[in-house]
């Protein structure tokens, strides 16, 4: 059931409504475990499969192999060539998506209980008995290498793609999970093979399902899409050593408006002061309209249509990014007002005012998230990816709450540090010059 | 949109809830204000949303992106609320907002704890009608519209080409002028244009008030009478008429170049009939003859461009239904390495010929239309796309009966009724191809 008990609401403030979504933990007769959210209002079923490692399996050498494999996961399966696969999949008005991320491996699928047996066979046959047909690798290896292609008169992947080669190192994060134009072009159907057995295994698997299903039912489909995978697959690469020296690196291309990107170090999820990090952001970029560089950079001086902050926390690198977009005549104003705000921030902290707002939203918006079975088995499939207990959903609003002032203001001072506040810039921005080599 | 966020405006889904009838609740204010509210009880969140019947192509010769900068200056303060007050206290309720403008409409919603719905139409109903502003906000708010052109148009070839396609396909209409605005004309806009169209066009007796999640419509009634229902309705709302398109009796072609153009393609599209109120038919045709010829890997262009000759690396069609005016039906094709447009091009007019000759396959035809009725049950699950789908059919010029008759309609569409509509909008006389490219490199 989706349900929410409210607190009482006397006053125009918003008293956090509690999210009460009811989730069962199960574990499989054949060992999965996965966490179920039943709800019967409509016949269809939201299924989330995570397989950590993703992008950062790809082996020394194969970079790119995990994203091509898994773009080539619905094109041909079992005894389906990629368009009768296809059109399977349609007769039965199923969904199944597949994303590859730094970190993971992503299977959304959306079912009709009519059909839910038909569906789960077809799914399975790709996720275990993919083909690699040498048609479909030449097809899909184009459409990659299209992208890739367009990435690079991109302003925006222009930045991000310096800035991970300047950040993560000897990281696998260091260059883009769909490979190089040269790496691609060498990927062979063995390498898309291996890619297949290291990333798609049960020992690093989280599931989440919501809807019209029942504990009973979902062990049974479980067992039979996902029984077949590998147990285990190569260890993950570990951390990244970040390089954040700080200063400013421009990356030349002619177009109007340059987009920069700026990072310092983060904070890990499982740190003690997590929220208090989460909240301070909130305040300095992370709240739309109300945070401070939204108010400073858009609202008061007009340099940007939109500028944001947030905590990225990948599996090997914590960051503390944003990115902003002004024309190349305007975006030294815009990198100058971030970074007097970094260091207000850090030097005077927040106000009472901006961490009360600041604790409303969070906790007001927070149960509002839980609004449908997909949106509910993308949270909570997350949830696990990141170690949290299924009672979360009920306690989080309680760890915003508890933050105070003195922990976010020591927080600032400790985490906030614009000596590492490091930018990239793409596009051609008057007046920056590069300093970091 | 006033800001880029969620996705909330990315999927456009056509069919409605199986049991739409049962949840869907409509009135119409003293005043003329239309109201529609869509229960679903499942969490206890309400999207509140204001949308009015104007948008880019009801502005005035030589104000282009006004009814957008509008749309932005509506967050700026009125006789009681300060300028960002709104959103800040929608955001000290633990809720968001954000607004967003079309060629058709501008619409304003909020999406909160369903106890917070009184707060909402007492601020949304406020600036209805009692906007202030001055002229500092006006120049700060125009620079941040023009980074936003930047963002989404200026710094993307594809964009410019869009419009410059656009432009073309629309011999007098004013869809060929793009909703952000022409840059030129962004520079001058001023508080003077942007009350103008406040003033005509920002009335209840133009608006539509949609209310979907958590709430009982007998609420929603006593609140909208309260609030909305307090407004005189304008008796000075102009007509909705436009300019209409001549006969089109010439093809149009365009060579776009620009050195940022890394996939260069081909896209043909062809002026076409719109849903219009109680005539759907040939409008669920073109639906459906979009997906056949090219929604995904089954469609008849993916078939034949991308498998059998490998001509492309990606292809598509698409039909946008909903819309006040005529509207277009378009083609993509991105060729695959060493294939030029050329040869891309004649690969689709090699499509649609045989399309011509050969009609369309009863399987394929069965598969869509399965999948028409499964996003029925789908749909069910996001309220806030339920919300926006009538909140665009009525600002649109359909009704609610309308949009609760489109999935039948399509149902009832046979495969005659698609080749009759095929031959009929395949014309070449009312079509614009585009070659989008980079310059050739000169040693």
């Amino acid at each position: 059931m989706i349900r929410f008990v409210f607190a009482t609401c006397l006053t125009i403030l918003a008293v956090p409504a509690q999210a009460d979504v009811e989730v069962q933990e199960i574990t499989t007769p054949g060992g999965l475990d996965a966490w179920l959210v039943e709800d019967h209002n409509i016949p269809f079923v939201s299924l989330q499969l995570r397989f950590r490692g993703g992008a950062s399996l790809d082996a020394p050498g194969k970079r790119g192999a995990v994203n091509l494999m898994v773009g080539l996961l619905e094109e041909g399966a079992g005894d389906m060539n990629a368009r009768a696969f296809a059109k399977a999949t349609e007769s039965l008005a199923a969904s199944f998506r597949y994303n590859t991320s730094d970190d993971a491996v992503s299977v959304s699928a959306r079912f009709l209980t009519e059909n839910r047996d038909k569906a789960m066979k077809l799914l399975r046959e790709s996720l275990v008995t993919p083909r690699f047909d040498p048609a479909a690798i030449e097809r899909v290896r184009a459409q990659v290498e299209s992208n890739i292609r367009s990435s690079l008169k991109d302003p925006r992947d222009l930045a991000g793609m310096a800035f991970d080669r300047i950040v993560y190192g000897d990281h696998p994060y260091t260059t883009p999970i769909t490979g190089s134009l040269d790496s691609v072009a060498r990927l062979s159907r063995d390498d898309l093979v291996t890619a297949h057995k290291a990333a798609l295994v049960r020992d690093r698997l989280y599931i989440s399902a919501v809807g019209d299903i029942t504990a009973e039912e979902l062990k049974t489909l479980l067992d039979d899409l996902l029984a077949d995978l590998p147990e285990e697959g190569p260890p993950l690469p570990g951390p990244a050593k970040l390089n954040l020296p700080g200063g400013v690196k421009v990356v030349d291309f002619e177009t109007p408006q340059s987009v920069a990107l700026f990072a310092q170090p983060g904070i890990d999820r499982d740190d003690p002061d997590f929220f208090a990090a989460y909240i301070l952001n909130h305040i300095l970029g992370g709240g739309s309209f109300e945070s401070r560089l939204m108010n400073e950079v858009r609202e008061e001086r007009g340099l940007t249509y939109g500028i944001y902050s947030y905590l990225a926390d990948k599996d090997g690198a914590q960051l503390w990014m944003g990115s902003v977009s002004s024309a190349n005549d305007r975006i030294g104003e815009a990198v100058q007002v971030i970074r007097d705000e970094w260091g207000d921030i850090r030097e005077n902290g927040v106000t009472k005012k901006e961490l009360q707002d600041a604790k409303t939203y969070l906790t007001g918006a927070y149960p509002l998230r839980f609004d449908g079975n997909g949106p509910i088995a993308e949270i909570t499939v997350a949830m696990q990816m990141e170690g949290l207990p299924k009672d979360y959903i009920q306690n989080r609003n309680d760890m915003v709450e508890a933050v105070t002032l003195e922990d976010v203001n020591r927080v600032a001072k400790d985490l906030i540090d614009p000596s590492r506040l490091t930018f990239v810039i793409s596009g051609q921005p008057e007046g920056i010059e590069t300093t970091i080599n | 949109m006033r800001l880029f966020l969620a996705a909330l405006m990315m999927t456009a889904l056509l069919a409605l809830p199986v049991r739409a009838e049962d949840e869907i609740t409509s009135f119409t204010l003293d005043n003329g204000m239309d109201v529609l509210v869509i229960e679903d009880h499942r969490a206890p969140v309400v999207v509140h949303m204001v949308w009015y019947k104007a948008g880019s192509a009801d502005e005035k010769p030589g104000v282009s992106g006004v009814a957008h900068f509008l749309e932005h200056l509506m967050f700026k303060g009125t006789d009681t609320l300060d300028p960002g007050e709104f959103s800040a206290t929608v955001s000290r309720n633990g809720g968001s907002d954000n607004a967003f403008t079309s060629f058709d409409y501008t619409a304003y919603f909020q999406r909160v704890s369903s106890d917070r719905l009184e707060l909402m139409m007492r601020m949304e109903s406020d600036r209805m009608v009692n906007l202030q502003l001055d002229d500092s906000d006006i120049a700060t708010e125009r620079d941040v519209i023009i980074e936003e052109r930047n963002q989404r148009v200026e710094n993307n070839p594809g964009a410019l080409f869009r419009e410059q396609k656009s432009a073309a396909q629309h011999l007098n209409h004013p869809y060929g002028v793009p909703i952000i605005g022409w840059q030129h004309e962004m520079r001058r806009l001023d508080r003077a244009a942007a009350l103008d169209f406040y003033e005509t066009y920002y009335a209840p007796n133009n608006a539509i008030l949609v209310v979907a999640g958590d709430v009982q419509p007998d609420k929603v009634r006593d609140l909208a009478e309260t609030y909305y229902g307090a407004i005189p309705a304008n008796p000075k709302l102009p007509e909705r008429s436009r300019p209409t398109e001549p006969r089109q009796m010439a093809e149009r072609r365009l060579a776009f170049e620009d050195p940022r153009v890394a996939q260069p393609y081909v896209t043909r599209s062809y002026l076409a009939p719109e849903r219009n109120s109680g005539a759907q038919k040939k409008a669920a045709a073109l639906t459906l003859l979009a997906d056949i010829l090219g929604d995904g890997s089954t469609s008849i262009m993916a078939e034949k461009l991308q498998f059998d000759k490998q001509l492309a690396v990606h292809t598509s069609a698409y039909y946008r239904g909903k819309s006040l005016d005529d509207t277009t039906l378009s083609f993509y094709v991105v060729p695959a390495p060493g294939v030029t447009l050329k040869e891309a091009e004649a690969g689709l007019d090699g499509v649609l010929s045989d399309f011509l000759d050969t009609g369309v396959d009863p399987e394929q035809l069965d598969r869509i239309k399965m999948q028409a009725r499964a996003s029925q049950i789908y749909s069910r699950d996001d309220v806030n796309a339920l919300a926006n789908r009538y909140g665009r059919a009525l600002t649109q010029g359909l009704t609610v009966e309308d949009v609760q008759a489109w999935p039948d309609i399509l149902q009832a569409v046979t495969p005659e009724d698609i080749m009759a509509v095929a031959r009929e909008v395949l014309d070449r006389d009312k079509s614009v191809t585009g070659w989008l490219t980079a310059p050739e490199v000169t040693q």
